[in-house]
């Protein structure tokens, strides 16, 4: 008789730890789908929200007008000039960040003695964790005023050339090219440090210097590595908004180094706020525009992890 | 000769390039504070800016930013981590296993001022939060995830497969093993990315700009949790670029301050776990 | 005595606080195959890679002693490594192309030294790819991929490349030991031809092949050499009694 109860209170013990593993279970499949349910919604929400001003203003008077005018009183939509300043701008930014980037990487995997690895390394990791609005903020401190005195002595006395007092293009590259550099940084050196040994020794057995080792073979072998970072960093650059809306200037303009700029995110940024009706739903299309962009970047981006992936084996 | 001088000239321009990223810090962090330090000060902590006072402070901003941080984290640790695990522990070979991670990917890569937009849509407008802490949250609880499923991943794959197999083969069931042996183990990497979880919402701007508000005042006395997180709530972050915009200059650098302060902080904090960890992993 | 290409004199070794070469004299001699035998572990690498400097790579390891090479000490100060290293060139265990095309890795050392005629390049890249016996496989395949070869032609492509900066001495640190039979076959066929015009040192732990292959032998045990002869007397009457125990497979 005993034995029996024993039996059953063992029994529903049992059935109430699998109970627990299936509820375990389930609730963890919920929260890993949360991240695909996430993606959908977000690019549902952005093309329902971004679509209609295309049709209501027109997709050519959109997107290849140059003419910004959302408050006059015949409005104009032309977003063109945004998109190119969005586009110039993250290609310059590249420019001048990458070299830097891939340098200190160099440095970090390769040359430097382990004391001064122990500076660089953290430097670069805080740089990585400084908010971007305190980017924005030493921009407009530092930044704008140098540009200014530039500006007044490059286009002294031009009759054409707007004053910008420092807002402008130029000033905006070098912030995202500073704030692009501890993803470029961190990704090229892994990807120096994961190359095997012998391809540096076999370089080295040769004859080659340490230096012709780390241009000729390293970087090129880590190129998957490299091309990755530089994708992120595109990814960052494009998609930076706070630290450039202030420093970039206000108005739109064909992206010029010396003119006041917006970019598809400090147009959204500094318009949102108070826009209303057809001018709102307008910077929505320039939300679905800056979206389009970073889906593009996501799809190239794992198009070069495939690549180097199979190209290892 | 020739090429001695070329790597000679070379090697000068990666130093060059390795001090650069450290004079930039320097410079950062020595400019911020030389200009902030003097806006510190206890009422500028502990008050509320008011004309009628006459005190520039904020502790507004504060409150509303710790709110912001317990309120994300509130949601996005049990859902990251359960992601995490579902993706390490239980999904095997699954073909969604790529999906995920792909979309896990994208949600990393997304800029920050599009989940402000969707955010603000959703949360706020069809959901009905409007401006207000809430609406916040839930727009990070979005952006910090891949954080915190892909610090939690990388940790419960650090776990040996002993640890797995020897459980199992006492008996023990999945989760009663994840539960008991796995978590604990791969605790200090969770912690890692909950911690730098706090760093991107404290440093968050362009998603909270339209979700969270702007409003910069203290919970009124005898108002529940509930009624503060569905007001709008500006963070330091939002109250920093506020200020800027209208040229407060000074109360901009003190908050930069602040923010800096906590940047640092953060990072000393997560040094000194992952240090533990990898010297544990090399011994 | 023939001719002396490399002498070491009290040749000693330190690995941080590790004794790893003891006391080694050997003189090696040009145009032979010299090999390196013994077990895991015994030193022979090291002592290979002491030859083109290749240990300065490791922070923690001190040399004492001198090593002549045609009666030049190369651990004297005002040594230029990449020069000496042109002439004392050193092929791996595993086969390392580089991830670029065929022609690029075997053009890739004469380029470093200097050279950019593209016709003298195309004269050093049939040379050299001739040299190690593999020119009649890539020579219609130049510009692809060098890690689209098979191991054992890999192998043969880092012995061109190797060859391509016109080496005096070639160091080969156990070249067959990641490859099938066929391919090891070649290789050592490769080492008779490339005697001629090299002076070859090998590392193996395979005594069959250094049997095969080699003019003198050396056996090594923990650091030490225990015995350099021609390969000939090591193998059929061999002095030590260690010696006879590791070439009759009582251990190692």
């Amino acid at each position: 008789m005993r034995q029996t109860y024993a039996n059953v209170t063992h029994k529903m013990k049992r059935k109430s730890v699998c109970a627990v593993e299936t509820a375990a279970q389930m609730i963890f499949t919920v929260c890993a789908f949360f991240a695909v349910i996430a993606v959908a919604s977000i690019t549902l929400y952005m093309i329902a929200s971004g679509v209609p001003a295309l049709w209501k203003v027109g997709v050519r008077e959109i997107l290849f007008s140059t003419v910004w005018r959302p408050t006059a009183e015949e409005p104009s939509f032309g977003i063109l000039y945004i998109i190119l300043t969005s586009i110039v701008g993250t290609a310059s930014a590249i420019l001048l960040g990458v070299p830097i980037a891939l340098l200190t990487a160099v440095f970090l995997a390769e040359v430097a003695p382990r004391r001064l690895a122990a500076v660089v390394k953290p430097a670069v990791e805080l740089l990585a964790g400084i908010p971007s609005v305190i980017y924005g903020l030493l921009g407009i401190m530092i930044l704008n005023p140098l540009m200014y005195k530039w500006e007044q002595a490059i286009f002294r006395g031009s009759e054409t050339h707007q004053f910008t007092g420092g807002a402008n293009l130029l000033s905006a590259v070098i912030v995202l090219a500073i704030m692009i550099l501890p993803t470029v940084i961190n990704i090229s050196e892994s990807s120096l440090r994961a190359l095997p040994p012998q391809l540096k020794a076999s370089s080295l057995a040769l004859g080659a210097s340490h230096v012709q080792t780390i241009f000729r073979v390293l970087i090129p072998a880590a190129k998957p590595g490299i091309v990755t970072a530089i994708v992120l960093g595109v990814g960052r650059a494009i998609g930076e908004a706070m630290a450039i809306s202030l420093v970039s200037g206000s108005s739109v303009n064909l992206p010029l180094p010396f003119s006041s700029v917006r970019f598809l995110t400090t147009a959204i940024v500094s318009e949102m706020g108070y826009a209303s009706g057809t001018h709102r739903q307008v910077l929505f299309t320039i939300g679905l525009v800056l979206f389009a962009f970073i889906m593009i970047v996501n799809v190239l981006l794992s198009a070069v992890l495939k690549k180097g992936e199979s190209g290892h084996e | 000769m020739n090429r001695k001088w070329k790597d000679g000239l070379l090697l000068g321009l990666i130093y060059l390039a390795a001090a650069f990223s450290v004079l930039l810090l320097a410079g950062i962090l020595g400019y911020v504070f030389a200009r902030g330090i003097s806006a510190i000060s206890l009422s500028f902590l502990t008050t509320v800016t008011s004309a009628l006072k006459g005190t520039t402070g904020i502790a507004g901003n504060i409150v509303n930013t710790l709110y912001m941080i317990a309120l994300t984290l509130l949601i996005a640790t049990p859902v990251g981590i359960g992601s995490a695990i579902w993706l390490n522990e239980y999904a095997g070979k699954s073909r969604w296993v790529r999906l995920i991670e792909f979309t896990t990917e994208t949600l990393a890569g997304i800029p920050s001022i599009i989940y402000g937009l969707f955010g603000m849509v959703f949360f706020g407008t069809v959901l009905h939060f409007g401006y207000s802490i809430l609406t916040g949250a839930f727009t990070l609880t979005l952006m910090i995830l891949p954080l915190i499923t892909r610090n939690t991943q990388e940790a419960l794959r650090a776990v040996p497969d002993a640890y797995r197999t020897g459980a199992i083969g006492m008996g023990a069931a999945r989760w009663y093993m994840i539960r008991t042996i796995l978590l604990p183990s791969a605790m200090p990497g969770i912690v890692t990315g909950v911690i730098l979880a706090v760093g991107r919402i404290v440093g968050e701007s362009a998603a909270l700009l339209f979700t969270a508000g702007s409003g910069y005042l203290l919970p009124k006395p005898g108002t529940g949790f509930l009624h503060k997180i569905l007001e709008s709530g500006g963070t330091l972050a939002i109250q920093l670029y506020l200020s800027m915009s209208k040229a407060q200059y000074d109360v901009a650098f003190g908050i930069a301050v602040v923010l800096l302060g906590i940047v640092l902080l953060i990072n000393l904090t997560t040094r000194l776990l992952t240090g533990r960890t990898d010297a544990a992993s090399r011994g | 005595m023939d001719n002396i290409k490399i002498k070491t004199e009290k040749l000693n070794l330190y690995y941080g606080g590790n004794h790893a070469l003891r006391d080694i004299d050997m003189s090696i001699r040009a145009n032979a195959v010299t090999a390196f035998i013994g077990p895991s572990g015994c030193g022979k690498s090291t002592f290979l890679k002491t030859l083109n400097r290749m240990n300065d790579l490791i922070d923690s390891v001190k040399i004492e002693g001198r090593v002549l090479l045609d009666g030049e000490d190369i651990y004297a100060p005002k040594v230029d490594t990449t020069l000496l290293r042109k002439r004392v060139g050193m092929v791996f265990q595993q086969p390392n192309p580089f991830p670029m095309s065929i022609y690029d890795n075997i053009a890739y050392g004469p380029r470093i030294h200097g050279i950019r005629k593209r016709a003298e390049l195309d004269g050093i890249v049939e040379r050299s790819l001739r040299g190690a016996a593999i020119w009649n496989e890539v020579k219609d395949r130049l510009h692809k991929p060098a890690l689209g070869l098979s191991g054992g032609q890999q192998q043969r492509l880092c012995i061109a490349r190797a060859l391509a900066v016109e080496p005096e001495v070639l160091l080969m640190d156990e070249p067959t030991s990641a490859l099938d039979p066929i391919s090891t076959l070649k290789v050592e066929e490769l080492m008779g031809e490339l005697k001629k015009d090299y002076t070859v040192v090998v590392v193996t732990h395979n005594m069959q092949q250094a049997a095969r292959v080699s003019d003198d032998a050396a056996f090594f045990l923990v650091g030490e050499v225990i015995e350099f002869d021609s390969t000939i007397n090591l193998f059929s009457r061999p002095r030590d009694k260690r010696t006879e125990d590791y070439i009759t497979g009582r251990f190692g």
